[in-house]
């Protein structure tokens, strides 16, 4: 066992970031994430590496990718507003398969909104703001312990499979300050990388569709394009080429998909009602759990909220034929659309919203439950 | 361009290029790829950055790192990557309504950090690729698709903009004065700061066609005309600004240590 230190959830983020390899931010400021920024803009420069403030969101995101291109582990921070003006090149980093970490820090929205208060609003955002069909993993980590070691997976897997990943906290969970014992082992992953300089074709992908990654300034002479591109990297208008390309930037995280969805089921073996949450609210309804003491309801905790960890849900609901499920979300029903796409009608599901920029409480969710 | 250029530097499967006939991009690259090839730089150390326009299509003809971003964007991209690796020599190739428009505000923050980029922007006054309408460096009362009884709007002066906005070295040249245009960008790329030439180059098929002067000659002695090496009312070519002052990745790189406690 590490050590234990005190920290806030921004900082969690940072730290882990940097334990998993960043060497590059660039970010704008924007409440309620901007202590990232200060942070990064302290520690990087005493690991070599790198902070920019830039003139937006537009261009923090654009400088991000560039780093990546150049062989850094690179992130940028965010919150709803920012996160908006971000999805240009979100979408770029999806299609040139660059990888980069993008936290989302969640307030009120939509618009300017609630700049200093918590919200779930930017669970479609978070699946569906770039435009195009692309594949996403957005992961939303609950307590502050979850943010530090979520923010190496967040990492992990953009390395792995050349993504974008989102980190998607909340005013809650980034605010708030909670002990963390920083663990001695923990697995760090790198981006593969071509094994030759000749004949280098930059998107010719091994069997898990994901293609290795040369860097910037190393003799490989490629070219990157947002436009679709065959192997070469060059842009094509070939049908073919188009759907070959689309096919296998979704086929790479499908391929793998049982190894990217992380979730936790509390107190399940018995229950017939699940609670299905997210985030800060998510320890709420642990709290909830523990508070009614009955183990006919359970929790079920997706982290990455996208993919859903729809498999397991499924067989859960299946297994111990759960009767009904609530949603607790802090908005009108985001994330009790994929909740009743997956569930199909096999069971009742009810949504538990709030939207008024405070936290729910677990008096509140009782209460819910108890009217039934 | 020497035509031995043409398979030391692009990619021959790539060829032949989009631009229209009659169009100077061509001209304006050729220039661009010989001071590459007079200068000292390590070719594997060249990055060739670009948004979305006409001219960005550039990028993916040379053979170099390259890389065609989003629209205005490029200057941002060539911010990460010249911070990430500060070894790269990074030119950026964009137009005039990718550069001043939808970049603008990227264009002024690239000068005002003066950070280390050499900005070539292709100025043919117009949006070709979306078939002609005005951009920020139009002439007033000139014809386009989204002006077609003559723009309202008053032009950009690249050059002013980016001088004032603190870039360290400044230049306009034209495709009709190759051999000077050559020089302006072997300038640019001397200069350790935020490098700008704009480059005046003709776009008969969208800009031309409407505005009387549809023949790809009549615009080329148009530039010849309209310019000139002094200040004579008409549009000065030369080197505006070329000075030292602090560059960001330079300075910034200053800061940088290997103090920090690997177990965060």
């Amino acid at each position: 066992m590490g050590e234990a230190l005190l920290m806030q959830g921004n900082e969690a983020c940072v730290r882990g970031a940097i334990r998993a390899g960043m060497r590059f931010f660039a970010g704008y400021p924007i409440t309620p994430s901007t202590e990232i920024a200060e942070l990064a803009s302290l520690m990087l420069p005493k690991y070599n590496g790198k902070f920019i403030q830039m003139e937006d969101e537009i261009s923090s995101m654009a400088a991000v990718i560039g780093a990546s291109l150049c062989g850094l582990k690179a992130m940028t921070a965010t919150s709803g507003p920012g996160f908006s003006l971000k999805q240009e090149n979100i979408g770029y980093a999806s299609m040139t398969e660059i990888p980069c970490v993008v936290v989302d820090v969640m307030r009120g929205g939509p618009s300017t909104g609630l700049p200093t208060c918590v919200s779930q609003g930017d669970v479609m955002q978070s699946r569906w703001g770039t435009h195009g069909d692309h594949p996403v993993i957005v992961i939303a980590p609950s307590t502050v312990k979850d943010i530090y070691y979520m923010t190496i997976k967040a990492f992990n897997y953009s390395e792995r499979y050349r993504i974008p990943v989102i980190l998607l906290l909340d005013e809650v969970n980034a605010h708030m300050r909670e002990s963390v014992v920083i663990e001695n082992d923990v697995e760090i992953w790198d981006r593969k990388r071509p094994l030759t300089r000749e004949n280098h074709k930059p998107y010719a992908a091994d069997e898990d569709g994901v293609p290795p990654m040369g860097e910037f300034g190393k003799g490989y002479r490629f070219h990157v394009t947002g436009l679709v591109h065959d192997e070469t990297g060059h842009p094509t208008n070939s049908s073919e080429e188009a759907e070959k390309l689309i096919r296998r930037l979704h086929y790479k995280l499908e391929k793998s998909r049982d190894d990217i969805v992380i979730y936790e089921k509390f107190k399940t073996e018995r229950c017939r009602t699940l609670i299905i949450a997210f985030g800060s609210v998510a320890r709420v309804c642990k709290d909830v759990i523990c508070q009614i003491n009955d183990d006919s309801i359970g929790l079920f905790i997706p982290y990455t909220i996208w993919p859903f960890p729809d498999k397991e849900l499924l067989s859960l609901i299946q297994k111990n034929r759960i009767e009904r499920i609530y949603v607790p979300e802090l908005n009108t029903g985001q994330m009790i659309l994929e909740v009743q796409r997956i569930v199909f009608g096999r069971c009742e599901v009810l949504g538990i919203n709030k939207y008024s920029g405070e936290l729910i409480t677990p008096t509140e969710i009782i209460k819910c439950l108890r009217r039934g | 361009m020497r035509i031995e250029l043409l398979n030391k530097y692009f990619k021959m499967d790539q060829l032949p290029h989009i631009w229209c006939p009659g169009c100077g991009n061509g001209i304006a690259l050729g220039a661009a790829v010989e001071a590459i090839d007079n200068s000292t730089m390590d070719k594997d150390k060249i990055c060739i950055v670009s948004g979305i326009g006409c001219s960005s299509r550039a990028s993916g003809y040379l053979n170099f790192d390259s890389l065609h971003t989003t629209h205005g964007r490029a200057i941002a991209f060539a911010t990460g990557i010249k911070l990430a690796n500060p070894e790269l020599n990074v030119i950026v190739i964009t137009g005039d309504g990718d550069c001043t428009a939808i970049g603008g505000n990227h264009l002024i923050h690239g000068c005002r950090r003066n950070i280390d980029i050499n900005v070539l922007v292709f100025n043919n006054n117009i949006y070709g690729m979306t078939g002609g309408q005005y951009s920020p460096t139009t002439p007033r009362n000139a014809r386009t698709s989204t002006s077609r009884q003559g723009t309202v709007e008053r032009q950009f002066d690249i050059c002013k903009l980016s001088e004032n906005a603190g870039a360290t070295y400044v230049a306009r040249g034209t495709v009709f004065h190759y051999k000077h245009l050559i020089g302006l960008i072997e300038g640019a790329f001397k200069n350790k700061g935020f490098s700008i030439v704009e480059i005046l180059t003709p776009c008969p098929i969208q800009f031309g066609r409407r505005n009387k002067t549809p023949e790809p000659a009549d615009m080329m002695r148009l530039l010849k005309n309209s310019t000139s090496f002094s200040d004579d009312g008409k549009t000065k070519i030369g080197v505006f600004r070329d000075e030292k002052e602090p560059e960001f990745v330079s300075e910034y790189i200053k800061l940088l240590s290997n103090e920090g406690d690997i177990s965060v």
